[in-house]
């Protein structure tokens, strides 16, 4: 399959304060955050963004609060506008829309999911599931119906009637998921959607996104503070610090290379065995012979499954097979070695980066 | 010798205070003035018991000063000049109200106890939804009609009902532009803050000036007036306080700005709106009352009646009246409050 580009953020800058558009070339020259603010009282929001999003991938972004990630997807349906820099949907440049033009993007091309789940609590529940179509002037029986089939495939079939607050959080961001599903648009924004919930939901809710994106391959842009969530969910990890991208790439890239301490402190506290899969750390045999193994394992697996497989017994090997073929071999000793992160053995590291 | 003959003298403005005399002779005099003369003995004030220079106290001892009876009866005159223009203005765009009060009280009145009474309950419990309060406005209306002040309490409704409905009409609107104009709102709330605090019979001054006593729209406008000013607080309150979360997943799914106003801000602000309708039905009531005194009918004629002979029985038993229309009046209004509040509720 073709990777086309979705959505492609160029040279994006957004900087809050009275006059946003006079220090812009300082912040351009790389002003430092604190003395910007303490100088002319502005405050830089995101710095140079230029992140690429492919058609049918799950594009993470991730930081901590203040980093400028829910800026910066408020960006892509311009909730909020930059200060400077290209926002291309499918190539167009959605700064030179109208106001006309914007609406319509927002009610065909985009739709979005949000972490306080923002319902209308005046409407039942398929109401809401239907408001993009209701929005787009379509008529109650379609907007319904459509409304209807996606409360059903998120699972909540039989509450059509009931009104969100009569719902559980997890529920609710179900509808919320419906309603972003109902207006079938290409792009769905998914703003920290599942940090307000408790963690077995949560858990649930990403796999049901998983399963959704299976079938619908839609280009899904999600923000989280949380790492695990981030590695289990992205095709296309992006690291946002203070404003700026830190690192991007592919997720279990960033995790055996981090190329910045405060990534490798990120990285330090999660369960490598359970986010990184056997592709990752194998031995490729590029077409080669491969030595014979004791068991085999697929390239998706991930390290804990094979930990498992393979009773924790160092001396082993695996083939690791990719559609019937073998593609690598999988040491265990190299497996146990990617365990470890990097830095973890330096004490300390955390302190370094955060003083 | 007046106070501050000094003060003038000494500013050489003698000749200017004067001329006024010399042009017009004699200057009116108070009684104490005049007896003061008749006496004949010119005590010096000691020193502390020197006046505050005010409007009159200059006059006496410069004729060119006005006096406070002139500058009152200046502003008199001010309004005297701009009544005609106003009026002209105002009269054809008013006489609507007039007909509505007119028909309205002709239509309610006239039409017979056994339709309306039935009518009222079915309209409480359409709007409460409730046993209690439908069968306690059974019973208001039943002793209303049994004491011979079925006509009163009816007419007295009317005019609320008429001078609510055109204050919401009218208030909903200005509250939604509020809300969306941060310098409207700033410009309004001044403005509604002396419509709250004016005294309510200094409402009905320049009314009188402007219309003739005898025409509804007097006090129309003065309930209205006085009664509009919740309606609109509370709709600019209840629209800005619509949770910022539900706005921007509007935005997000491309609601157009009506849609949004008639989709979310609306329906989410209506419980203060209600409330705000709650408020403006009991100042409406207020203000009726004391409307009788520019020839509103119902219960505060009565109560003026009263007043005026001395008719004690007679201004108790309809004060009293108007206490049970204004607990109806605020039940029903609540009971369908707390309906929208339980619909809505997050």
């Amino acid at each position: 399959m073709e990777r086309k580009k979705k959505v492609e953020l160029r040279d994006l800058y957004k900087i809050f304060g009275p006059n946003p558009a006079s220090v812009l070339d300082q912040v351009r020259a790389g002003a430092d955050k604190a003395t910007l603010l303490e100088e002319t009282g502005h405050v830089i929001g995101l710095r140079d963004i230029n992140v690429d999003m492919m058609d049918g991938e799950i594009t993470v972004i991730m930081g901590l609060s203040g980093s400028g990630k829910s800026t910066l997807i408020r960006h892509l349906n311009r909730l909020i506008d930059p200060t400077a820099g290209e926002i291309l949907v499918d190539g167009n440049d959605v700064m030179k829309y109208t106001p006309e033009e914007l609406r319509h993007l927002r009610q065909t091309q985009m739709s979005m999911v949000f972490q306080k789940f923002a319902l209308l609590p005046h409407r039942t529940v398929l109401a809401n599931a239907g408001t993009a179509l209701r929005v787009r002037g379509e008529d109650e029986a379609t907007a319904d119906a459509e409304g209807q089939k996606w409360l059903e495939r998120v699972g909540l079939g039989g509450f059509e009637n009931h009104y969100p607050h009569q719902l559980s959080g997890g529920m609710q961001q179900r509808v919320g998921i419906a309603r972003a599903l109902t207006s079938n648009s290409p792009i769905m924004l998914m703003d920290e959607a599942f940090s307000a919930l408790d963690p077995l939901i949560r858990t649930d809710m990403q796999d049901l996104l998983l399963e959704l994106q299976q079938d619908l391959h839609k280009t899904i842009v999600f923000i989280t503070h949380d790492l695990d969530e981030a590695l289990k969910l992205a095709d296309h990890l992006v690291i946002l610090k203070d404003g700026y991208i830190v690192q991007q790439g592919e997720p279990q890239n960033i995790l055996l290379h981090p190329n910045d301490p405060y990534i490798e402190d990120f990285v330090s506290d999660i369960n490598r065995a359970r986010v990184l899969r056997v592709r990752s750390v194998m031995t490729p045999v590029n077409g080669g012979e491969a030595p014979p193994t004791d068991d085999e394992v697929d390239v998706n697996d991930t390290l804990e499954h094979v930990i498992a497989l393979s009773g924790g017994d160092t001396n082993r090997s695996c083939s690791v097979m990719k559609d019937g073929e073998i593609v690598g071999v999988l040491d265990m000793k190299d497996l146990v070695r990617a365990l470890v992160p990097r830095a973890a053995s330096e004490a300390g590291v955390r302190g370094k980066v955060t003083a | 010798m007046a106070a501050y003959d000094g003060l003038f003298n000494s500013l050489g403005l003698r000749e200017w205070c004067d001329q006024g005399i010399a042009a017009g002779g004699d200057k009116p005099m108070s009684m104490a003035e005049l007896m003061a003369r008749a006496n004949a003995q010119q005590v010096d004030a000691p020193w502390w018991d020197v006046p505050f220079p005010s409007l009159d106290n200059l006059n006496k001892a410069c004729d060119a000063f006005p006096r406070t009876r002139d500058m009152t009866s200046g502003v008199e005159q001010i309004f005297l000049d701009v009544k005609d223009g106003l009026k002209l203005v105002l009269d054809p765009l008013t006489q609507p109200l007039s007909w509505m009060l007119d028909y309205g009280l002709w239509f309610f009145t006239s039409m017979p106890w056994w339709v309306l009474i039935p009518l009222l309950l079915v309209g409480t419990w359409f709007a409460a939804r409730s046993l209690a309060v439908t069968a306690f406005v059974a019973v208001t209306f039943l002793f209303f009609a049994f004491i011979d002040h079925y006509d009163y309490a009816i007419q007295t409704l009317t005019i609320i009902f008429i001078c609510t409905a055109l204050s919401v009409m009218l208030g909903v609107p200005i509250g939604i532009a509020m809300s969306k104009n941060d310098t409207f709102q700033r410009s309004m709330i001044p403005v509604l803050d002396m419509l709250q605090t004016l005294p309510s019979f200094v409402y009905l001054i320049p009314l009188i000036f402007l219309f003739s006593v005898t025409e509804p729209k007097l006090y129309g406008i003065a309930i209205i007036l006085y009664a509009i000013v919740p309606v609109i607080r509370l709709t600019d309150l209840g629209i800005r306080l619509v949770d910022k979360d539900v706005i921007e997943a509007a935005d997000a799914f491309g609601m157009t700005s009506r849609q949004k106003l008639f989709g979310v801000e609306i329906p989410l602000a209506l419980p203060n709106i209600m409330a705000g309708v709650n408020q403006t039905i009991m100042m409406a009531l207020a203000m009726v009352v004391i409307a009788s005194l520019v020839s509103a009918p119902g219960l505060g004629t009565l109560v003026l009646r009263g007043i005026r002979n001395l008719e004690l029985g007679v201004g108790l038993v309809s004060g009293f009246g108007i206490v049970l229309l204004a607990v109806i009046l605020d039940r029903v209004s609540k009971a369908s409050l707390r309906r929208i509040n339980v619909a809505q509720q997050q």
